[in-house]
């Protein structure tokens, strides 16, 4: 098996995974541990994950309940060196195992620094994954929101806190940060109407692909905001909801998946390490006056999360459930909880 | 609003090298001025370790070569007045004695401001109780401890605690009385034997087999906190970190509990306040997610040095920065120069260190290693998987293994491999091996070990390897699979039954060629104009191109005893005058504790194995101009020849005389012929042979083998039973070559000659004399500079001798030469045409700067000059840094094979003041009250009296064994006779030992053999682990003697080394 770039190049490799072939567009991750949350996030839908860290399988698979989502979203995974031999308490079976269960083609023995360093000079590419050149397939183009989201709403918990998060591509530990005693999540699909629900408050998740696809839940969230509802955006979220207020979003050359970029609360100066999957960014420029940049990326300058001056509506291009990575900004949750819980006279325990 | 940067700043640094406290923090503290002077501080230095970069000129504004204690710390503060103090950057021994002037209101006195982490944290940190209550505030969880002084409460600390439970007897010597327990019925039967001995019994969880796991963490004034870099250790709970194989990143942990870890890392460092760097290390257990917190240190470590460098980011510099006032976000990452240092490295490689050992030049000396430290040094490998960073690692040891199997003889054979897996010695990862290859499963040796499975499955990756390569033939596709499992040529061949350059030549002719990669803290993610190299078979493009007009420096590798820090500081020197005449630096080393390794240090660093392999591998890529060999000590000294043969153009003498003096038969020859005198030798092949030239001597008689560096297997034969005993261990050490014996001279004094050659002239030399006599090896011995026994006619002949050596060996570049000296008799020991470890010092001390002459000379250019070597208007002496009190069961004696870790050096308007500064530079504490007098033989007790007289004089009471008190009485001198430790009669030594009132003990035994009598040992032994000063030499006790009283006298003055400097 080998591994296509739209510039030419040809990768040769040892076959690890599924025995189909694949395409989509190659991406890098530079995350040192979380190969099991990575391929199962939605957002990956469509690409084929390149991982920087060169050792992988290390510690297995475990058991679907620690999954991002029911299964992997990437479309082929290519590694430096995969380790047939694994060992951790929590391992159910080896990342082979898994891939070949899943159908996704992974390829080993592959310099995966020279690939990371053409998709960083010539930017994200179209790839593919097979034993003959095939077709190029652009996920972009599609709706891929609409094939990860979930088909029919779902309800966690019967707290007072009503909040409705819409599903793009949701990773459970959205749901795992936010399902409190205090809180009924009610997990919709990405163009699910709300406007005629009950709820306190919007979560807008994460999610694959480009934000201008999801036109309907853009409507919806202006709804939303003209219904005075707090809003929080994660990652594709936040793109969703700077379209909402007018802003516009862009491409990112190579985009940033890795698990230390750091983040810079433009309020306080204070920096955090994110974990970071995102291919689009909102931009600067385009934000109306009522809004503010709430997070920079401290590499780049890059808009990392905005803020309404005014109204309760905020959102992250980062991953503050982190999973993979640094767990350093899940205060973003928590803060959201208790200003809803301020709202409604409660208290939120256990944070 | 960023605080005010100080104006003046006392940096602490630390002393000489020991087992514990390495070149590490040459690295650190050397970055820390880099950034105080980026900052225009005025950087004070006290250091006695004159072998370190950080102490040369051009980096700190003043230095003062001085003992690290409390009052020499005053006296420079009363004198310097600094605005600021940094406690971080010198290891233990400047923290502690950091928190000595803050405790005794010194700091508070002078007003100097402690510098980054406040020292309120720093004790939260040090003291077990308060740390475990500041973590309890913020529920992080440490390993349950409870103190008990009876069997009635260790039992309920222990049901409490819940079994099984580590038995830990605090107080006891060498941690004996330790251990697991896993019932009630147990733990009573083995309290009512500790009780007997200790007051007080630790009852702790039993963390035996977790993981350890730690992280280095970065914090500023503004509380951003970051964590740098994490890291897994090989050899689980149990086994000190120093003494563990470490890999970074972690291996076998999830995203969970990496972040779970990460986490509670930077909550607790939050919490405790820390402000620079600091490093937590963690219990994980690998059945669930619980965790225990061990400790944190709050200061650089060595640990940090390695994360540095395993990473590239430069943790010393930043803490320095922040330590100044700065945050991390107005800090740029140094590597790509563009993003922030407000970040956490994303590495696309992994590192492996594994510590270098050396416990097998103690006899007697213990090879269990457990938690304590044992350890002299370390390399750091870097690749692309497991199996080859644990292969290069091995080789990167320089101890002769080959990696991890296929070794070339059978030193790393180990008959009782289950045992020495289970009880963890020295050896463990070649038992490993064996266990392996023997056929038992990584189940049955994870049982033994608790070594995690994963390592274990790798390593057994390789033995399969290993096991195809032997039985298939040996094609393109099988000899790739063994280059990217870290075979090297020479181990191929070893298993094909073939030669290293037959394999070369077919990996060649396959096309099979290793990758070089880049380092740039962001696994590729962003540009950066890195110069951190490695060397993988992992990849199919080279990250750069070839440089132009480069030349190679080849550092020294791990350290070890007899090749320390100071080679790295002439490799640094040697780099800087490349980098200086115009060309481009490479450096290639080994071992993450040195400076030369720092990112700045060259043009290109390559972080790779000293091996002819590598190196022609680098060289066929980057097609320097030369290499520099004669910089680096013994290992890039023995690469000369085979590089060369190889076509790559070494610098400076030839490498065909450059064998030549190191061959110890060609060059005793070479002696004759030049009618050098040399003491009586012969060479042998057979043991029969030996013998029958050592009665020829006439005993007693030194025994070497060639090639080696601080007298490897070098030994003094008394008789033939020990004539034989070291033959053995000395082909064991270089069997390659022949050994030589030569008549021991005995009472003959040692002077050498350090000094640069051009085209076989002399250009500049050094003439230090040692205190002690023939027999103590160099590198252990008191060095004077200028000589202050020795008559002008001596030296005119050593210097008349040292030319025809030079111009017979046209030696061009550094030198070495020993002599023997017996009135103005002149005898050459050995010459070595490469830099010793006497450089540095000569260098500071006469002010010129040997290795930037010699390495001009290298570069052809004209270096000749008038140089002042000899009229020096001070006096420095030059004291060994031991590290007896880490090697438990060795002895302390002085002898021909080298035993000392580290150095020091102090300078004086007087001989007598600087042999005082220097001795207590080394830890060595004048006495105040009673001395103990022991000396064997009849001949030590004479020539001693005189001084022992003028200890009584003083006012000393004296204490004396048996003979040396009934000499004494009948000399005259007022002593207490004491009995020998295996007579029961009082007062015995063990009584007086046990008292705690011994300030001295003079010890100087019979013959320089180790355990030559029980007694003796035992004594020195105790003094040792006692903690009190000891001598064990009749010169350095006469020196000692007559300096002390000199200085008596009068005040011993605080001078920098420019005050010296200007005479």
């Amino acid at each position: 098996m080998k591994l296509f770039l739209e510039d030419g190049s040809i990768f040769e490799g040892t076959s690890f995974g599924a025995d189909t072939p694949a395409a989509g567009e190659v991406v890098f991750s530079t995350g040192m541990t979380g190969y099991v949350e990575s391929l199962s996030d939605p957002s990956f839908a469509g690409q084929i994950l390149v991982c920087t860290y060169p050792l992988i399988g290390n510690y297995g698979v475990p058991d679907p309940s620690l999954f991002e989502s029911s299964k992997i979203q990437a479309a082929g995974l290519i590694v430096s060196e995969y380790s047939p031999t694994y060992s951790h308490h929590e391992a159910q079976r080896s990342l082979s195992e898994w891939l070949k269960a899943s159908g996704v083609p992974a390829l080993t023995g592959v310099d995966t620094r020279a690939i990371t360093k053409k998709l960083r000079d010539r930017g994200s590419m179209l790839g593919q994954i097979a034993p003959t050149l095939g077709e190029f397939v652009d996920p972009n183009r599609e709706n891929l929101v609409a094939r990860v989201s979930i088909k029919d709403k779902k309800v966690y918990g019967s707290g007072p806190i009503r909040i409705i998060a819409v599903d793009c591509g949701m990773k459970e530990n959205i749901v795992r940060a936010l399902a409190r005693p205090e809180v009924t999540l009610t997990r919709v699909p990405w163009n699910y109407d709300f406007s005629e629900d009950q709820y306190d408050a919007l979560i807008l998740s994460n999610g694959p692909g480009d934000p201008e696809m999801c036109e309907q839940t853009i409507k919806h969230i202006r709804q939303a905001m003209r219904d005075g509802k707090p809003i929080l955006g994660v990652c594709l979220g936040n793109q969703l909801l700077a379209l909402a207020a007018g802003a516009s979003t862009y491409k990112l050359k190579y985009g940033h998946r890795g698990q230390n970029q750091p983040c810079v609360d433009t309020s306080t100066g204070r920096c955090y390490i994110t974990s970071q999957n995102h291919g689009f960014a909102v931009d600067e420029k385009s934000l109306p006056a009522s809004w503010q940049v709430w997070f920079t990326n401290a590499n780049d300058g890059s808009v990392e999360g905005i803020r309404h001056s005014s109204r309760s509506w905020r959102s992250v291009q980062f991953h503050p459930e982190a999973n993979p990575g640094p767990t350093d900004t899940a205060w973003i949750f928590d803060d959201f909880l208790h200003e809803l819980a301020g709202r409604r006279r409660i208290t939120i325990k256990n944070i | 609003m960023r605080p005010k940067i100080p104006k003046k700043v006392l940096l602490l640094g630390s002393g000489g090298l020991r087992i514990g406290q390495a070149g590490e923090f040459d690295y650190s503290g050397s970055q820390a001025i880099k950034a105080m002077k980026e900052e225009g501080v005025d950087v004070i230095l006290m250091n006695p370790n004159i072998a370190t970069v950080q102490t040369d000129e051009k980096l700190a504004d003043t230095v003062y070569f001085l003992p690290l204690t409390p009052e020499f710390a005053t006296k420079i503060i009363e004198k310097e007045r600094p605005d600021a103090i940094f406690l971080s950057f010198g290891g233990q021994t400047a923290l502690n004695l950091g928190l000595t002037l803050e405790s005794t209101g010194v700091l508070k006195k002078y007003d100097v401001a402690v510098l980054g982490t406040p020292v309120q944290t720093i004790r939260n940190t040090e003291d077990r109780d308060l740390f475990v209550e500041k973590l309890k505030e913020i529920h992080v969880k440490t390993a349950l401890s409870r103190g008990t002084r009876s069997v009635s409460e260790a039992v309920v600390a222990a049901r409490e605690i819940g079994y099984p439970v580590m038995v830990r007897s605090g107080f006891a010597l060498g941690g004996e009385g330790s251990g697991m327990v896993g019932n009630e019925t147990e733990l009573k039967a083995k309290l009512e034997e500790v009780f007997r001995n200790v007051d007080q019994v630790l009852i702790e969880e039993y963390l035996g087999g977790w993981k350890e796991v730690e992280y280095e963490v970065v914090r500023d004034r503004s509380d951003n906190c970051i964590t740098v870099c994490n890291m897994e250790n090989i050899d689980p709970m149990g086994i000190h970190t120093g003494e563990s194989i470490v890999v970074a990143p972690s291996q076998t942990l999830s995203n969970a509990e990496y972040h779970m870890l990460r986490e509670v890392a930077i909550k607790t460092i939050r919490h405790l306040g820390i402000v620079g760097e600091c490093n937590i290390q963690y219990a994980l257990d690998p059945k669930s997610h619980e965790y225990r917190v061990i400790e944190v240190n709050a200061r650089l470590s060595r640990s940090s040095a390695l994360a540095s460098k395993a990473t590239g980011y430069p943790l010393a510099f930043v803490a320095a920065k922040l330590g100044l006032g700065y945050t991390l976000t107005e800090l740029k990452n140094s590597v790509t120069g563009k993003t922030t240092a407000c970040f956490e490295p994303a590495l696309d490689y992994l590192v492996l260190k594994m510590p270098r050992w050396d416990v097998a030049k103690f006899e007697g000396a213990a090879t269990r290693i457990g938690t304590e430290m044992k350890s002299v040094g370390e390399v750091m490998a870097i690749g692309r998987n497991f199996e080859e960073v644990l292969q290069k690692a091995i080789r990167m040891l320089n101890v002769g293994a080959q990696g991890f199997t296929a070794q070339k003889n059978g030193n790393f054979t180990i008959p009782n491999f289950k045992r020495e897996i289970q009880y963890a010695t020295t050896r463990r990862i070649f038992a490993l091996g064996e266990a392996l290859r023997s056929g038992m499963t990584t189940k049955e040796v994870h049982a033994l070990s608790k070594i995690d499975p994963w390592f274990l499955d790798k390593m057994k990756h390789i033995i399969d390897i290993e096991k195809t390569l032997k039985q298939k033939r040996l094609d393109a596709a099988r000899l790739l699979e063994a280059k990217r499992n870290g075979f090297s040529d020479a181990q191929i061949a070893i298993i094909k039954n073939s030669t290293e350059e037959k394999v070369r030549t077919l990996r060649h002719k396959c096309g099979i060629r290793p990758w070089i990669k880049q380092i740039d803290t962001l696994a590729g993610e962003f540009p950066a104009k890195t110069n951190y190299l490695y060397v993988t078979y992992h990849g199919s493009e080279h990250d750069i191109s070839r440089g132009q007009n480069q030349m190679i420096v080849l550092g020294s590798g791990p350290y070890c005893i007899g090749s320390s820090v100071e080679f790295d500081w002439s490799c640094v020197q040697a780099l800087k005058t490349v980098k200086k005449e115009g060309l481009n630096t490479i450096m290639i080393n080994s071992n993450p504790e040195t400076v030369s390794t720092d990112y700045d240090m060259s043009d290109r660093l390559y972080f790779e194995e000293l091996s002819l392999e590598r190196i022609l591998d680098i060289s066929d890529f980057e097609k320097p101009k030369g290499v520099i060999i004669s910089t680096g000590g013994q290992i890039p000294n023995n690469l000369a020849l085979p590089l060369s043969r190889n076509g790559i153009p070494v610098l400076g003498t030839s490498p065909e005389n450059i064998d030549r003096a190191e061959d110890r038969h060609i060059f005793s020859k070479m002696l004759d012929t030049l009618q050098i005198d040399q003491p009586g030798w012969a060479e042998l092949t057979t043991p029969t042979q030996a013998k029958k030239a050592a009665k020829e001597l006439g005993y007693p008689v030194l025994v070497r083998p060639s090639y080696v560096l601080s007298g490897a297997a070098m030994s003094v034969a008394y008789d033939e039973k020990s004539l034989t005993k070291f033959l053995k261990r000395a082909t064991d050490v270089s069997s390659d070559h022949p050994v030589v014996i030569s008549k021991f001279i005995e009472n003959a004094r040692e002077i050498e000659i350090d000094g640069v050659a051009s085209k076989g002239k002399l250009v500049i030399y050094a003439i230090t004399e040692h205190v002690e006599n023939a027999g103590t090896h160099s590198g252990d011995a008191t060095v004077v500079l200028p000589p202050q026994r020795t008559y002008l006619e001596t030296i005119r002949r050593a210097k008349a001798s040292a030319k025809k050596i030079v111009r017979e060996l046209n030696i061009t570049g550094p030198f070495n030469i020993q002599f023997l000296a017996k009135e103005n008799h002149i005898l050459v020991i050995e010459c070595n045409a490469r830099a010793s470890r006497s450089f540095p010092f000569v260098s500071k001390v006469t002010g010129y700067n040997f290795i930037d002459i010699a390495v001009r000379a290298l570069l052809g250019k004209d270096v000749h000059a008038d140089y002042h070597t000899v009229e020096i208007d001070t006096v420095a002496v030059k004291s060994p840094q031991f590290s007896y009190s880490r090697i438990k069961g060795a002895d302390p004696i002085h002898y021909v094979e080298m035993a000392s870790t580290g150095e020091v050096a102090c300078f004086g308007d007087s001989y007598a003041e600087a042999l005082i500064k220097s001795m207590m530079s080394a830890g060595f504490r004048l006495p105040r009250k009673n001395i103990l007098v022991s000396l064997g033989k009849e001949e030590n007790q004479v020539k001693l009296l005189t001084s022992i007289k003028t200890l009584a004089e003083m006012g000393f009471k004296l204490f004396a064994t048996e003979h040396t008190a009934d000499f004494l009485l009948e000399n005259k001198v007022k002593c207490t006779k004491v009995y020998k430790i295996h007579r029961s009669k009082k007062p015995s030594v063990s009584e007086l030992l046990a008292s705690g009132d011994l300030d001295l003990i003079i010890n100087v035994p019979e013959k320089a053999l180790a355990r030559e009598s029980e007694d003796g040992f035992i004594l020195r032994r105790k003094a040792v682990d006692l903690n009190i000063p000891l001598i064990t030499n009749r010169q350095l006790a006469e020196a000692f003697v007559t300096a002390f009283h000199e200085i008596r006298e009068q005040k011993i003055v605080i001078k920098s080394w420019e005050e010296y400097k200007q005479g």
